[in-house]
């Protein structure tokens, strides 16, 4: 390693040689960057789990364009929509079709006593609302009163429900009074709100929430007629749909706005960030004591170099290229255990929590800053180092 | 001792070792400011010849170190002048002065080793400092050198297993690895025993006769004084004595 080093630095690689040296400060501090990393890394992964968890409607619906009510921020908030936007936007040129999706939440108490919390798709079964194959392959079962389809992805279900629901035994429970009978599954997976899905026909819908009217969507999926151009069509949207009651945009463009809402102004989202925060400033303040101790404790030796005719700039690379170090030796481990914890915590709540290559490099890139940013600092006591004071 | 080979060494600075390489003249020094500000030499005139070795006395206080940091580019001259190498260094820029640094060498009384490098190491840094060409050969001539000290078995010692006076003689061996026009020297043989003392300033002395390596340095060693061509004699800040002019 250390014949590696010179060769890359083109010196003796005295920062490796010091590091290695102290046969304590290296693993406390390859300690001190893997724990940050692994904060970090962990922080950006529940980050990335709830954005991966917000996607997930957006990801169902059959759509171009997404018409909802002006307050929306979520899939499942917001005011209903008057249906009669529905046909307004069919009106619309360059408007293929618009179909209406209700949009609510249950509770689904098991027999354990246990309850699970559901988000709802009341669609119309005549329609290519939602776009997933086992879905629109039992479109017809949901048209019956009070038959649904649940999530299989849907946490902390009982042991072989699905398996059972699967091999044709439907499976009934009660909900807001009425019960109904699950015929099918198909795959969403839960997310920070819900721990799954639930799809019934709005008809349906409306007979497990009366207090919504039946002219009433949450939103309405508009899809294009072949050769229409998105953004003029949206203009003409929204020439004739009121600005006081209605949003239109994009599908991507509703997930973006919801995305950002949710990492930006819930709780949740700010807690993760927050967590970023703090384990780089972890990090630096590790990072920091290690290269300033090291630092404080060469202070003559670098005043010999300096003696000698060594520049500034040579005392500046040695602190920087322990950062390097560091950064490296830390940053592996972290991201290591991070792999598992995310296998952990992925099969523990079904988030879907995975390491992605372009985190990896980000965090990497990260933590090589955060080492030199703490090196920078630390290289502030160099200038204690006087050669005249050898004397 | 063996005869040190051409090519161990680094090759000479540029400048003629003929010419005297300190000139000193008039030279001032203050420490502190306002009220607090002391005169600690005066008037100090100077002129140590090549290849000689010159002994530094004076009791503690008297104004050597100080004396010896300016000439060796380690304080900014504030008054007088300090012409070394041919160089005034009399308002001369920090680039410069630490270039000049570089044709010099640097022997302290602690030997302030870096203490996660071999005794190879260390030397080497004496070496690295003048570029990779100058590092070429560094294993054989940081070997030779350390062998000439009596270091042959303790090549790849870290300093924290070398005796005091092991860990001097690889000080030396880092002052004079880079060919030094001069070498500056603070009690360099406090932490040696007799033999490797003298054996010390032997070789000092043999860089003078043969490359023309000039020494000044601070010691309170009879039998150094006996072999030194030039002793100056400080104190309270003057020169009262210069062996030189007698």
């Amino acid at each position: 390693m250390t014949e590696l080093l010179a060769k890359l630095l083109g010196r003796l690689p005295i920062g490796w040689l010091q590091l290695v040296h102290n046969k304590t400060r290296l693993p406390a501090a390859v300690a001190g960057v893997s724990f940050a990393s692994v904060l970090v890394l962990m922080q950006l992964g529940f980050l990335g789990a709830l954005v991966g968890s917000i996607r997930l409607p957006y990801d169902q619906m059959n759509a171009d364009i997404l018409i909802s009510a002006s307050d929306m921020n979520t899939p499942a908030d917001g005011s209903p929509l008057p249906r009669q936007r529905m046909f307004e936007a069919l009106s619309v040129e360059g408007v293929a079709r618009a179909t209406p999706l209700y949009y609510g939440k249950i509770e689904w108490k098991q027999s354990d006593g246990t309850i699970r919390n559901l988000d709802v798709f009341g669609i119309d079964p005549s329609s290519e609302t939602i776009r997933n194959p086992a879905i629109e392959a039992r479109l017809a079962d949901i048209a019956r009163a009070d038959v649904a389809l649940i999530d299989a992805k849907t946490r902390n279900a009982p042991d072989g429900l699905f398996a059972q629901i699967a091999n044709g035994q439907p499976y009934r429970f009660e909900v807001k009074g009425r019960t109904l009978t699950v015929v099918g599954t198909f795959e969403i997976g839960g997310g920070f709100t819900a721990d799954g899905y639930l799809v019934i026909s709005d008809q349906t819908f409306l007979r497990l929430f009366p207090q919504r009217a039946a002219g009433a969507p949450n939103h309405i999926l508009v899809s294009l007629a072949p050769g229409a151009d998105v953004r003029s069509t949206i203009e003409r949207l929204r020439a004739v749909l009121p600005a006081y009651d209605s949003s239109v945009r994009t599908v991507a463009e509703a997930f973006d706005k919801d995305r950002a809402f949710q990492t930006t102004q819930r709780p949740v989202g700010l807690v993760f960030g927050f967590g970023i925060v703090i384990g780089v400033l972890v990090g630096i303040i590790i990072v920091y004591q290690v290269l300033s101790t090291d630092v404080a404790e060469h202070l003559k030796e670098y005043a010999t170099f300096k003696a000698i005719g060594y520049p500034q700039r040579f005392f500046l690379s040695i602190v920087f290229e322990e950062a390097a170090i560091l950064a490296a030796l830390g940053f592996i481990p972290g991201f290591v255990v991070s792999l598992g914890l995310y296998a952990m915590i992925a099969a523990a709540t079904g988030l879907p929590l995975a390491m992605t290559g372009a985190r990896a490099v980000f965090v990497l890139i990260g933590v090589l800053g955060m080492c030199l940013l703490s090196g920078a600092i630390a290289t502030r006591k160099l200038a204690r180092a006087n050669p005249a004071d050898l004397f | 001792m063996d005869r040190m080979g051409p090519s161990e060494f680094r090759a000479g600075g540029s400048m003629s070792r003929t010419a005297a390489p300190i000139v000193v003249r008039g030279l001032e020094h203050w420490f502190g400011e306002g009220e607090a500000k002391k005169q600690v030499l005066f008037d100090v005139d100077l002129v140590l010849q090549p290849g000689k070795l010159t002994v530094l006395l004076g009791a503690s206080g008297s104004g050597k170190t100080t004396l010896l940091t300016l000439m060796g580019c380690l304080r900014r001259v504030q008054q007088g002048s300090v012409t070394l190498l041919g160089m005034e260094l009399a308002g001369a820029a920090e680039d410069v002065l630490v270039q000049c640094r570089r044709r010099l060498g640097f022997i302290f009384q602690a030997h302030n080793l870096h203490d996660s490098l071999t005794a190879m190491q260390n030397v080497r840094m004496g070496l690295e400092v003048h570029g990779p060409a100058a590092t070429a050969q560094w294993e054989s001539a940081a070997a030779h050198l350390l062998d000439l000290l009596g270091l042959r078995e303790r090549l790849n010692y870290l300093p924290g297993n070398l005796s005091g006076g092991q860990k001097q003689r690889v000080a030396v061996a880092r002052a004079l690895i880079g060919n030094p026009d001069i070498v500056f020297a603070d009690e360099p043989t406090a932490a040696l025993d007799k033999e490797s003392a003298l054996n010390v300033v032997t070789l000092l002395k043999r860089l003078g006769t043969e490359r023309g390596t000039t020494t000044l340095m601070v010691t309170h060693d009879s039998k150094i004084m006996d072999l030194a061509d030039q002793i100056i004699t400080m104190d309270e800040g003057r020169i009262v004595q210069d062996s030189s002019l007698s």
